[in-house]
């Protein structure tokens, strides 16, 4: 209950703070916020282009630059949240040493900010899908419950990342390797059924690596079921809404819990 | 709680590790804690405090460099949790530990005044209001869409002063800031909290400025190396602290 009344309390400072992001980020550029949907347009085009060209990448018929163009977004989100809020107490840390604020208002502004981004983005999902005559189903209005889900996995690991980095400053330098692996493990530009496995001896130790990668590896299920709404007009699987909405939950709690207990030691390290 | 007193410290005390001050990668962590030398150098900067503030008094710290005083009041304003002992703060807080906390220099002053405001635990429709108030007080009306990173310090005191001081808080903190700014500034400063004194805010003023506690303060506290060393009426207070330099 204190933290409900202390959160609306300081409502007013987390919607500042997430203005002030806003402002600081595009501030004397010419286009301003249309670089929010430009960004991911052009970086599609970049990659579906190499990937139609170069790899010869096909999906059956369906879009494969709408394909793209939401793992992309998607991942960038993650990316763009979890790294700006594993910073943002070490950041803070001029504010958070000289007035007493909640401390998790950092990690949440940085995530909200990274999100409303997000959604800014996705005026560039609806374009390309538009331009590619993707359609539409009835299956979208599940979309905003996936995004509010995502965005709460997104928080919990960023809290728990921004605890880590007070007390381990490595964690800063790791993460960045860890995130270009995480990438290359969730299907963002290629399909899980393209793999290329050669017959031999190892080729269903591979089969079952890719499934276990499929079933831990969380982005593979928001990505999943965000293209199932969107691209495929097919109803999720069962299995990938429990996982979806579980990472969310473990995650939240786990970086609840976290932060709550090492909250009061931060100052002492920052 | 007894509703006369505005902060009561009950046995408070604050130990930093000295050795986790510096551990800043896994590697040394790591060596450190094979080598066991992992919280070790306990360092203790206040050692069993205990005072009381009553309601609408003006309290003065004093106390060499290194005492404990901004550590104090950190405990004071729930910036520093202590390690032992308990703080109960009845009341809303308006710290003034150090001017232009929370400012941000890309902002425009204008800008930073309803960010530090939102900082302060204001609502939008409370800024909006006093707008006019705050930049009166602080005299830069001609610069508010300037960014703030462009500003002297002075300037910054006075807009982060303004803000501070636009609301009646029931507990005040200062901590040494009345040193920046001019003259003309510090008078008017000081005016304001003489204003905020009759209104009954209780005020913890920290300062070097001996002239100034002595002119402010109706308690003086005394700390030395973190222990409480002497706590009374001002003046026989200031009296004893001021023998230091002569002994």
């Amino acid at each position: 209950m204190g933290f409900i009344k202390e959160m609306k309390k300081h409502g007013f400072l987390l919607s500042y703070l997430i203005t002030k992001d806003f402002k600081i980020k595009y501030r004397r550029s010419i286009l301003g916020i249309a670089w929010s949907v430009l960004n991911p347009l052009f970086m599609m085009l970049i990659v579906s282009t190499v990937f139609k060209v170069v790899f010869r990448i096909d999906l059956k018929g369906y879009s494969y630059p709408v394909y793209v163009i939401i793992g992309q977004t998607m991942f960038n989100f993650l990316s763009e949240a979890t790294n700006s809020s594993m910073q943002s107490i070490l950041q803070s840390a001029s504010l958070i040493k000289k007035v007493y604020i909640p401390k998790c208002i950092f990690p949440l502004q940085k995530v909200s900010f990274a999100f409303v981004n997000f959604a800014v983005s996705m005026v560039a999902v609806l374009i390309v899908g538009l331009i590619e005559r993707v359609g539409i189903s009835w299956h979208i209005v599940l979309l905003p419950l996936l995004l509010i889900v995502f965005y709460f996995f997104c928080l919990g690991l960023g809290l728990i990342l921004s605890v880590l980095a007070v007390f381990f400053r490595d964690t800063l330098h790791i993460y960045g390797i860890i995130l270009t692996a995480w990438m290359y493990l969730t299907p963002v530009f290629y399909t899980l059924e393209n793999i290329g496995i050669k017959e031999g001896a190892d080729a269903s130790f591979w089969m079952a690596f890719i499934e276990k990668v499929f079933i831990f590896n969380p982005m593979c299920q928001y990505i999943t079921v965000f293209r199932d709404l969107v691209l495929f007009h097919r109803t999720p699987d069962m299995l990938s809404i429990i996982l979806c909405v579980g990472y969310a939950l473990i995650f939240m709690l786990l970086g609840i819990l976290v932060f709550s207990k090492k909250q009061d030691k931060f100052i002492l390290h920052i | 709680m007894e509703q006369e007193y505005s902060i009561v410290a009950e046995n408070i005390s604050m130990h930093f590790n000295m050795a986790s001050e510096r551990l800043e990668s896994l590697k040394e962590y790591f060596i450190k804690l094979l080598k066991r030398q992992l919280f070790f150098k306990d360092f203790v900067a206040v050692n069993d405090v205990s005072f009381k503030i009553k309601k609408g008094e003006v309290f003065g710290i004093v106390g060499t460099n290194g005492s404990g005083k901004s550590t104090t009041l950190k405990m004071i304003s729930g910036i520093l949790k202590p390690t032992s002992g308990k703080i109960t703060i009845n009341g809303n807080i308006a710290p003034l530990i150090e001017l232009g906390a929370g400012f941000d220099g890309e902002l425009t002053a204008r800008e930073n005044i309803y960010l530090n405001g939102a900082v302060l635990g204001y609502s939008k429709k409370y800024i909006d209001e006093h707008f006019d108030q705050i930049v009166d007080f602080a005299e830069l009306r001609d610069f508010l869409d300037m960014p703030i990173k462009n500003y002297s310090s002075g300037m910054v005191a006075r807009i982060a002063f303004a803000i501070a001081t636009v609301i009646t808080p029931d507990i005040l903190i200062v901590d040494e800031i009345l040193s920046v700014g001019d003259f003309l500034f510090q008078e008017k400063c000081e005016k304001r909290i003489n204003e905020l004194m009759e209104g009954g805010t209780t005020i913890v003023i920290v300062s070097h400025t001996i002239a100034q506690i002595e002119r402010l303060c109706d308690r003086v506290m005394w700390i030395e190396k973190g222990n409480l060393k002497m706590l009374g009426e001002t003046s026989e207070v200031c009296k004893a602290y001021k023998n230091i330099a002569n002994s």
